[in-house]
């Protein structure tokens, strides 16, 4: 097990840093190019909703990034000092809607669900938010992303 | 990589190419093109994915946001091409696959209008 840290300020300016800094820990964990894009994209919804509703807006405070690299698995934690933001509060979007029933937002929190293979998020006011996301590589003949099933979805 | 985009205007529809990532950052980038196409009423537009590392729900926002404008009164649509695997999974993950028509290649996707 190997961890790598960074802190970055909350801003949008800082996405594509996460974003190599995730692509090389999933890279070292040995996950596979569906896996790493999925780490990619969940690290970024989830980095865009802290600077978007966690902080209000573009430097607001920063933004820690943990990966905990082990063999064929990636632990993304991210930590920020905003407001709680509970994604389990958001409601789920409908991806089956037509076109004119669509709305707009729920779908960065349901990609992060989908794409990872757990999803958790704890507040305190000591630690403040901890968003924590595992994804593992797929053996053959396995489903991607399991997040949002029975037991596995978004902690309050 | 940084988002760059392309407009081309063809003799039947626009083409929008874009490279990079679609991310929150560089999204409102993208709606700009589209709007831009709009807002001069070119209505029929192909957007050309080959070089899109990713695409994040703002990307998504910005795509949807454009199809329901240029599908009003039957005036036009955005049609997609060349989408890279992985995108195309998000892409499915959102129903997307079902408000866009998806072809192969830019070539083909300029042929369907």
């Amino acid at each position: 097990m190997r961890t790598v840290t960074t802190v970055v300020p909350g801003r949008f300016a800082s996405l594509e840093e996460l974003c190599d800094l995730v692509t090389q820990a999933a890279l070292d964990a040995g996950l596979e190019a569906a896996a790493v894009h999925a780490v990619q994209v969940a690290v970024d919804e989830a980095c865009t909703n802290i600077i978007e509703h966690a902080y209000g807006g573009e430097d607001g405070g920063e933004i820690e990034c943990t990966c905990r690299i082990a063999d064929g698995e990636l632990t993304v934690i991210l930590r920020d000092r905003g407001c709680p933001f509970d994604p389990a509060a958001v409601p789920e979007p409908n991806v089956t809607a037509g076109l004119e029933d669509r709305q707009g937002g729920g779908l960065g929190v349901y990609l992060m669900r989908r794409l990872m293979d757990e999803v958790r998020f704890e507040s305190t006011p000591e630690a403040g938010n901890v968003l924590t996301m595992v994804k593992r590589r797929r053996e053959c003949g396995e489903q991607p992303g399991a997040a949002d099933e029975p037991g596995l979805a978004c902690a309050p | 990589m940084a988002l760059e985009i392309t407009t081309e205007q063809l003799k039947r529809c626009d083409m929008i190419k874009a490279t990079g990532r679609i991310d929150g950052q560089s999204a409102p980038k993208l709606a700009e093109a589209f709007h831009a196409l709009i807002d001069a009423g070119r209505f029929r537009i192909v957007f050309d994915m080959g070089g899109v590392e990713f695409l994040s729900s703002a990307g998504l926002h910005a795509l949807i946001d454009a199809q329901k404008t240029c599908k009003r009164w039957n005036r036009g649509e955005v049609v997609l091409a060349s989408v890279p695997p992985q995108v195309y999974e998000v892409l499915e993950m959102v129903g997307f696959v079902h408000l866009f028509k998806i072809y192969d290649n830019a070539v083909q996707a300029v042929g369907s209008f």
